[in-house]
Formats: structure tokens, C-alpha cells, sequence
């Protein structure tokens, strides 16, 4: 009997180096739009969400370095401390890089919740890092982001894995 | 050496010692800047490089307002017209009062012999973007040390005060909101001209003034401006208006909250008010202020 928990392993093709750095520049993008209000608070962290895929997917490609930069660019961008986001960034890229074959073993829901376990705790970092420095604490919603990036994990990763797609037919093409 | 593993599998430190370093880099960094204000030289290197980023992701904003202004209809556009006519009108008189005290002001302080006060320049300045940090409230222009905008410098709107820039990189510059938790303005009441200091809450819309006297006279509805005392906001700019007083004995002091004036959460243009004043300025100008102002008002 074969299980369905499983994941079959697809053969892909490599990934390129210049489309793991589109995406992580994408994501960085996509966290300076200007949100505000109710959207503020829906809006997934997208680089921990980018660098948290490519870790799992590509551990021996993207990891600590790109994490921490991309962190401290974070903090930078949004006048917060100093490598409060470097740090966070940090333990989600050692989490995702120790338990990327564990996560990759498993398929859609069972994945998202490992996804969602691991943003909530990079939101957690950063909330204590702002409580120890002397921020209130800013509510629950604060954690809605972590569960919105865990409903786009399966639709993004699908999207990352089309330039990977093998042609069909490689000698007639 | 036996033990070695050949180079093809040589992968550099493991994950557990590459956490540890740049965990402990994090730290050093965090340390640095929230303890000792370190790093300053860092952030602005690191700003220059996330500017364009930040330029371009500020940008969808700004075209989505463009082809909002293009599309305004004809009798918004009259009516607006009209709404701007009678205030230009109504301001149009209050404005040759303030000519004439201003004339009367500057002969009495020539006779009193009191230094002027510096002209106040100012420099528009758009607000790019809210910063997307639950934990405080500021927003960041696009105005910087290039076109002098230096950290302490006052932020107004056509209503009232929106803040204090804290930050200035090259191009940009952090301007913390009143309403920022830990952000304190020194405030006077127009009405009967009584000092305090008004303390950012944290929440959009929500100031409150700390220390007040359970007896202090302070209504609803009472209009704040600036004292001016701090050297950093110009004298008389109005702040907040008090909505909820709250006088409990068995409290020290009363709960007086108040609403911001300025459009503290809009998206909008700002001034950053650029003059240059001197503190230690002579006592005698403090106590004619309030009287002017009423003056000028009413």
C-alpha cells in the first residue's frame, strides 16, 4: 500500500542562482509596499516566507548569509533595532535548513502546519527582542501574518517549481 | 587526518556553529543600538543601499493616486472649488489681523528689546510610507540630510503637529508620529494657557496628557498648541484637542485623553519646520503668548 502522506520525489531541473535572488528581492519588495491598517496586519512576512521556501528547498544554496543580510535590511527599511530581524531571520534559516528533509517528507497540510509552527516563532523572536526593549505588547493580530503565509505556502511553491519543470519533450522542443 | 572527509563533502561549518555566529553577531548589533547608540554610520550605509527598494515599492502608491486625481469628477471638483474660496476668504481676514499683530508683536519685542524670533523655514516633504512595525508609530518622507533635514526637526501638517523626525539618511527621513508610545510633546492649553506634556498611547487617534493636577482646569474640548518650551516644536502650533477627562480621587492624577489634530495616519504632505532656535531664551517672552493666540483666534 502506498502512503499518501509521502511526498513522490518529482526530478526537476536545477534552479538558477538568479531566480532564488529575484524571488528574495521580490519578497523584500513586496514587505516595503505600503501597507497600513487592516492590511498590516494581514500581510504575511514575505522574506521569511521566501527564505524559509529556498532553505527547505535549496539548503545547500541559500541559507544563513542571505538570511541575516535580507534581516538587517528589514530593520533598516523599517527604523526598527538594529538586527532585531537579522536574529529572527537567523534561527528561521537554521530551523528550516535543519528540518528541510523532515518537511519535504511530508505533503500539503501536514507541510503548511510545519510552516506556520516555524513563522510563529520567527514572530515570537522579534515580539520578545520589542517587549525586552520596552514595547507593549500590539495583540494577537500580530500573529495573523504567520497564518496567512502558511495558506500561500502549496500555491507558492507551485509557482516556484514552474521554472524547474522539465520540458516534455527535451530533443523535439 | 584519516578522519578527514574528502573536500567534495567539506561544507564549511555546520548549521549549529553557523547559528551561533550569526546569532551572536544579531545580538551585538541589537545590543549596540538599543544600549549604546552604535551603529549609526551602518544604518545609513545600509539605508543608501535599501533607498531605491524602498523607492520603487513606494511608487504603486503613488501612480494609484495619479489616476485617482484624473479621474475627479466635475462637481467634486466645483465643489471643492467653492469649499476652498470661502476659506480663503474667511482665512483672508484672519490673516491681515495676524499681519497687523504681527507687525505690533515685532515693534513691542524691538521695545522690550527681546531677540526675534527666527523666521521659520520649512520644506515639503510626502510621506512615503507608514513603517510597517507594529510596535511604534512613524512614518518616513522623502525628504533627507541632503535637503537638511536633521533628526530633532519638528513635522507639521495644514492642521497641527504629525511629529519629530528621529532619523535622517541621505534621501529619507524617519518621522516618528505623536502618537508613537514614549514620543512626548510640551503642550499649552489655549484657553487658560496651563503647561503640560502630552504622551503618545500607541494607538492611532489616542494622546494623553501625564502628571495633571485632579484640580488642573482642562475641559473637553480644550485646544492644545505647543508651548514651545523644548526648543524643538515652534511656539502655537496646535496639537490635539481634549476628548475624555477622567478625575478619580482615589488617583493621583486625572486621565485626560486627547485627539490628535493633524492627520497623524493620512498619507499625505508634510512640513518639516527647519528653523534653528536657540534654548536659552529670556523669560519674558513666555508669559504673552497664550494672550496673543486668543487674540489672533477670536
Amino acid at each position: 500500500m502506498v502512503d499518501t502522506r509521502i511526498a513522490p520525489h518529482e526530478i526537476l531541473l536545477p534552479v538558477r542562482a538568479g531566480f532564488i535572488a529575484l524571488t528574495l528581492i521580490a519578497a523584500f519588495l513586496a514587505n516595503l509596499l505600503p501597507w497600513s491598517g487592516a492590511g498590516l496586519w494581514i500581510k504575511p512576512d514575505f522574506v521569511a516566507l521566501i527564505v524559509l521556501y529556498w532553505c527547505i528547498e535549496q539548503p545547500r544554496r541559500v541559507g544563513f548569509g542571505a538570511a541575516w543580510l535580507l534581516g538587517l535590511f528589514m530593520d533598516v527599511a523599517d527604523g526598527t533595532l538594529f538586527g532585531q530581524h537579522a536574529l529572527a531571520y537567523s534561527i528561521l534559516a537554521y530551523a528550516g535548513l535543519v528540518l528541510h528533509r523532515r518537511v519535504l517528507g511530508f505533503t500539503g497540510t501536514a507541510q503548511v502546519v510545519h510552516v506556520v509552527v516555524l513563522l510563529l516563532m520567527n514572530d515570537l523572536i522579534v515580539l520578545v527582542i520589542r517587549m525586552l526593549a520596552g514595547a507593549d505588547f500590539p495583540g494577537f493580530q500580530y500573529f495573523v501574518g504567520s497564518f496567512v503565509a502558511g495558506a500561500l505556502w502549496l500555491p507558492l511553491g507551485a509557482l516556484l517549481k514552474l521554472p524547474q519543470q522539465p520540458k516534455s519533450d527535451p530533443y523535439h522542443a | 587526518m584519516e578522519h578527514s572527509p574528502p573536500p567534495f563533502f567539506r561544507t564549511g561549518p555546520t548549521p549549529l556553529a553557523r547559528l551561533l555566529i550569526f546569532s551572536a553577531l544579531s545580538l551585538a548589533f541589537l545590543i549596540a543600538d538599543a544600549r549604546f547608540h552604535y551603529l549609526v554610520d551602518l544604518r545609513q550605509v545600509a539605508q543608501v543601499i535599501v533607498y531605491p527598494f524602498q523607492r520603487i515599492a513606494a511608487a504603486p502608491i503613488g501612480i494609484a493616486q495619479r489616476i485617482g486625481e484624473f479621474f475627479v469628477t466635475h462637481s467634486s471638483l466645483r465643489e471643492d472649488n467653492a469649499r476652498l474660496a470661502q476659506e480663503n476668504f474667511a482665512n483672508a481676514a484672519a490673516l491681515s489681523q495676524m499681519k497687523a499683530l504681527q507687525a505690533e508683536n515685532a515693534q513691542l519685542r524691538q521695545l522690550l528689546d527681546a531677540r526675534e524670533r527666527l523666521g521659520l523655514a520649512a520644506s515639503t516633504a510626502e510621506v512615503l510610507y507608514s513603517a510597517r512595525d507594529p510596535f511604534s508609530r512613524k512614518v518616513v518622507v522623502d525628504r533627507g540630510s541632503q535637503h537638511g533635514v536633521e533628526a530633532g526637526q519638528a513635522v507639521v501638517d495644514d492642521r497641527g503637529v504629525i511629529g519629530q523626525v528621529t532619523r535622517a539618511y541621505p534621501w529619507l527621513a524617519e518621522v516618528t508620529l505623536v502618537t508613537d508610545k514614549g514620543h512626548f510633546v510640551p503642550v499649552q492649553n489655549l484657553r487658560n494657557g496651563l503647561r503640560a506634556v502630552l504622551a503618545g498611547t500607541g494607538n492611532d487617534g489616542a494622546l494623553e496628557l501625564r502628571f495633571i493636577p485632579l484640580n488642573a482646569d482642562f475641559q473637553n474640548g480644550d485646544q492644545l498648541v505647543t508651548s514651545g518650551i523644548d526648543g524643538v516644536y515652534p511656539q502655537g502650533v496646535p496639537v490635539a484637542q481634549v476628548s475624555h477627562v477622567e478625575r478619580n480621587a482615589a488617583q493621583l492624577f486625572a486621565r485626560i485623553t486627547c485627539t490628535p489634530l493633524a492627520g497623524v495616519a493620512n498619507y499625505n504632505h508634510v512640513l518639516i519646520v527647519q528653523g534653528k532656535r536657540e534654548l536659552p531664551r529670556p523669560p519674558v517672552e513666555e508669559p504673552k503668548t497664550p494672550r496673543q493666540r486668543k487674540a489672533r483666534k477670536g
